[in-house]
């Protein structure tokens, strides 16, 4: 099989019977993505020199008996977590020449497991996107399709993974923002419980709200990854304690009396009626492997997104501050005076849509305002959280659509913010109420992608791989590749 | 007009943690810029905040010290703005919920007399860095070794009368924080800052007038005199028609006078939320239970304690429990020699000028409390009076003498008690003046009075002062008459 359209596990086994060295597979993948990224610009930096020497490193480590799953695995990192020595952007401009002084938990993580990191990819600046249209190094382009958006904000992990230019890739999400492009693009990604994954090192975007997951192409490889990525760290006040599930092996758990719940609120107005009817098809594969389904309701969704856009630009605001200028990234030409050297430096370094969110968050912050927005979204995100909780008295696991509407043109939402936003409609509410969520794909639609989305109770990530896993058992649908990648 | 000054403070105590409120970063004072700085104190993009339990700890123990409520759950919030020694742009502190409520401490005035001054709140901060305007060429250098230093930030409520008042609290403040251990309350190295909210109102008015803040007096003097000039000007200005405005002043201590910094318009919205990156703080009662256990006795106890058990006055009970190094010294010396009044009046006396006029703290004194309190043994039992005890301590200040016997002994300063020499002295020096004893054995004795007196001093001058005054004075009575 070609090394090449390996899937992480596939390449663990490859490696472990020799068929190819880490090093072969480093250097064929550089090479690849030389090839064929042009067409996507998913990559931010190509990190040869570090990819040959960790690879290097693996390949030691195999030949002394070491046997690790992600010896020698080939990832790239979404460009918000801390690489040291290496550019950091946050696909900003105002970040343009940081190289971080220190590695994510999660880069540490998962290079201390033995991956090899061949690059840091594309993403919306500050991760404030649907479309991966807003970074300073341009859009990405959906392999699928090289017209249409991959979706966001991690739309560079997403196209890389989806090209196969990797196997898996890092990706981060406040309001979808890795279940979004994974449904885009045909791949699985999961976002973790809030508090599961080290936020350390991870540039903030709104910090209640943001958390680290896999994107790769399949339930296995993502569990391969979270195993890795995931667990307590000292450094994030808000990562919790908790002992860490077996991923690979709640795999393979059979789905009997798995009782899932649809939401009527995801399948009503703004859906596109073809991706309902790929999400109700995945309902009965589900049925065939055991599973009962029964109607739900999470009647405060349609308040979802009103709170997202207040709470999270509002952390925006504050979190974007240290962007002065002042100790790191971009400052502007010969600053006259202080408030000179603030104002051009983050009016220049930032982008429109960072910098409409910092305005609506300072305005929702502002004295006379904060009751009226800050404290009601925080109430709305509480009546959400609520929501799932009683669902979840009845049923094991959520499912429905993870977007509204396929892959759509590049610049086609440019204009229309709030178009874009509603995109976020089905994914933000896990965000809100802090539960994991995961996205498989569940078809096509006039050759485009179509995601299912699963959400599971606080920390039961293995729920979701579990059921994830054991429907890729008897759909293809993930095994399909865009055209000409 | 008769105008009342009313006076609320705000005490910022850096507290005396090993490591920075949210890093582990060190908080040494005084090392080369920007290497007490980690990757957090300089807002490194990622980097987030983990609380320092020490910190609560001494808030905890403050909270418990001045009898407030505890909050069982406080919560960090950002006050954001912009600052170039911000690093974050903005500054973690608390508002909604601080972790120390109301409570109270109480102060004495210069009468002799107690008030109690309410205080509204105190909570956890982090401080910032510093600008540093000189040397930079038009620029300037900012050093972020102080970004993050662990602050407690006391509110009083607006009880304080006047400036006198005020600087009663912030000693009294600056003792308790001192007793607590939690903060080393050097003003010159900014741990204890003070803004001091300042307004007048006519006697008798029941609203309060419109105030101004002064921002970082940082010294009891200034306090004293950054208020007087407040109100004064204040006074003067609404006397002349005029009207305070709402404003933060900076007082100048070199032309002693205030200036307006900024007004309330020109304020910053801080658009307080609270901090996403902290949990809320959760306080156990055990947790309470295990502070409280750890508490000192405080200034007031002690004070009380110095009246009841020593029978000394307030005066001197306050002076000497105003710190717990003076009152520890103190008690050293006491207990060695027994006179809790001549070791108070040792202590508050020679000791405490010889301090002064060297400019040493008690910790810092040449003289130890178990020196002290042995020589004064020596007082009580007669080897030396109570002129020569000066020299004996002079001795023990320079040196001279590991303890007061070893210098008595050294410098034979001892005490002549045996009547037979004392005797013999005295006949001596009688025989040396014969004229002035014939003078007197012919006086009245109103005359004889004052002229006693002259033979006390030669006798005292030929004894080079080791007579015994007491028996010199009954002998030599017996003596002259003859």
């Amino acid at each position: 099989m070609d090394m090449q359209q390996m899937t992480l596990a596939e390449i663990g086994h490859a490696l472990a019977s020799k068929q190819f060295s880490a090093v072969e597979l480093t250097q064929n993948l550089l090479k690849r993505i030389k090839t064929l990224d042009p067409q996507l610009n998913s990559f931010i930096s190509l990190t040869d020199d570090l990819a040959l020497e960790q690879a290097r490193a693996a390949d030691v480590r195999r030949a002394s008996g070491e046997t690790g799953a992600l010896l020698g695995a080939p990832i790239g990192h979404k460009d918000l977590f801390c690489t040291k020595g290496i550019l950091t952007s946050c696909g900003s401009k105002i970040l343009d020449g940081f190289k971080a002084p220190y590695d994510a938990t999660v880069v540490e993580k998962l290079a201390a497991a033995g991956t090899v990191t061949l690059g840091k990819l594309n993403m919306d600046e500050f991760a404030m996107g649907s479309a991966n249209e807003s970074s300073h190094y341009g859009p990405v382009k959906n392999p699928w399709d090289l017209t249409r958006v991959p979706g966001g904000s991690s739309g560079g992990s997403a196209a890389a993974v989806a090209a196969r230019l990797l196997p898996a890739a890092t990706g981060t999400d406040t309001g979808g923002s890795i279940r979004q492009p994974a449904a885009l693009t045909n791949l699985t990604g999961i976002k973790p419980t809030y508090g599961r994954v080290s936020r350390w090192g991870m540039v903030a975007y709104a910090s209640s709200l943001d958390q680290a997951g896999p994107l790769a192409r399949t339930a296995e490889d993502c569990a391969l990854l979270l195993q890795a990525m995931a667990g307590f760290d000292s450094k994030d006040s808000t990562c919790i304690d908790q002992p860490l599930d077996d991923y690979l092996a709640a795999l393979d758990k059979p789905l009997n009396g798995l009782r899932i719940g649809l939401p009527r609120e995801y399948f009503g107005a703004g859906l596109d009626a073809r991706i309902g009817e790929k999400v109700l098809a995945a309902v009965e594969e589900l049925k065939k492997l055991g599973a009962t389904v029964r109607d739900i309701s999470l009647p405060n969704m349609q308040h979802a997104i009103p709170a997202y856009y207040v709470i999270a630009p509002a952390e925006a605001s504050s979190n974007l501050s240290r962007f002065d200028g002042v100790r790191f990234g971009y400052r502007c030409e010969n600053p006259v005076n202080l408030e000179d050297l603030y104002k051009r430096s983050r009016g220049e370094g930032f982008g429109a849509e960072v910098k409409r969110r910092i305005m609506v968050g300072t305005y929702a912050l502002s004295a006379g305002y904060y009751d009226a927005y800050y404290i009601k979204a925080q109430q709305i995100r509480r009546l959400i959280k609520n929501d799932f909780v009683s669902a979840f008295k009845d049923v094991d696991l959520i499912l429905g659509p993870t977007t509204p509407n396929p892959a759509w043109k590049l610049g086609e939402k440019n204009n229309d913010p709030v178009a874009q936003y509603l995109e976020d409609i089905y994914t933000i509410t896990a965000n809100l109420a802090g539960i994991p969520g995961l996205s498989m794909p569940a078809g096509f639609v006039e050759g485009l992608p179509v995601g299912v989305q699963l959400l599971a109770p606080y920390f039961q990530e293995s729920r979701l791989l579990n059921v994830a896993h054991q429907y890729q058992q008897v759909t293809d649908w993930h095994q399909h590749a865009p055209a000409g990648f | 007009m008769q105008w009342e000054t009313v006076i609320g403070l705000e005490i910022h105590a850096q507290l005396s943690t090993r490591s920075k409120i949210f890093s582990a970063s060190a908080t040494t004072f005084g090392a080369e810029p920007n290497t007490q700085a980690s990757l957090i104190d300089l807002g490194m993009p990622g980097t987030l905040p983990v609380l320092n339990a020490e910190a609560v700890r001494m808030a905890c123990k403050f909270g418990l010290a001045i009898d407030a409520e505890i909050a069982e759950r406080n919560v960090f919030a950002r006050k954001n703005y912009f600052y170039p020694d911000l690093p974050k742009g903005y500054q973690t502190s608390q508002m909604e919920l601080p972790i120390v409520g109301k409570g109270f401490l109480d102060i004495s005035l210069e009468d002799g007399t107690q008030k109690r001054i309410g205080i509204t709140r105190a909570h956890l901060e982090e401080d910032a860095g510093k600008s540093l305007h000189e040397d930079f060429h038009g620029m300037s250098g900012i050093d972020l070794n102080r970004a993050g230093t662990p602050l407690l930030e006391i509110v009083s409520e607006p009880d304080i009368r006047s400036a006198k008042e005020a600087v009663a609290y912030v000693k009294a403040m600056h003792a308790l924080v001192r007793y607590l251990d939690i903060c080393d309350g050097n003003m010159a190295e900014g741990s204890l800052r003070c803004d001091c909210n300042v307004s007048v109102r006519p006697v008798g008015q029941a609203e309060f007038g419109t105030r101004a803040e002064i921002k970082n007096v940082n010294s009891f003097r200034f306090i004293e005199k950054a208020i007087n000039h407040e109100v004064q000007r204040q006074i003067e200005l609404i006397e002349d028609g005029g009207k305070v405005v709402q404003e933060t002043r900076l007082y100048d201590p070199n032309k002693d006078q205030t200036r307006s910094m900024r007004s309330k318009e020109e304020a910053n919205d801080y658009r307080y939320f609270p901090c996403p990156d902290l949990l809320p703080v959760v306080i156990e009662q055990s947790f309470l239970d295990e502070v409280r256990a750890t508490l000192p006795e405080l200034p007031v106890e002690k004070r009380a304690r110095f009246e009841a058990e020593f029978g000394l006055s307030a005066y001197d009970a306050d002076v000497l429990a105003a710190s717990r190094e003076l009152a520890d010294y103190f008690e050293v010396v006491n207990t060695v020699c027994g006179d809790a009044k001549l070791a108070a009046n040792w202590v508050m006396g020679e000791l405490s000028s010889l301090l002064n006029a060297s400019n040493l703290s008690i910790e810092q004194s040449p003289v130890t409390a178990a020196q002290l309190g042995g020589m004064i043994v020596r007082i009580k039992d007669n080897t030396i009076s109570g002129k020569l005890a000066k020299m004996v301590f002079e001795a023990l200040a320079a040196g001279e003498g590991a303890t007061a016997d070893e210098v008595i002994e050294k410098k034979g300063l001892k005490q002549v008690t045996d009547s037979g020499a004392i005797e013999s002295m005295l006949d001596e020096m009688l025989a040396a003046n014969a004229e002035q004893v014939e003078q007197y054995r012919a006086s009245d004795e109103a005359k004889r009075g004052k002229m006693f007196g002259f033979f006390v001093g030669q006798a005292m001058k030929a004894s080079k002062g080791k007579a015994n005054p007491a028996q010199v004075n009954e002998l030599l009575r017996k003596k002259l008459e003859g």
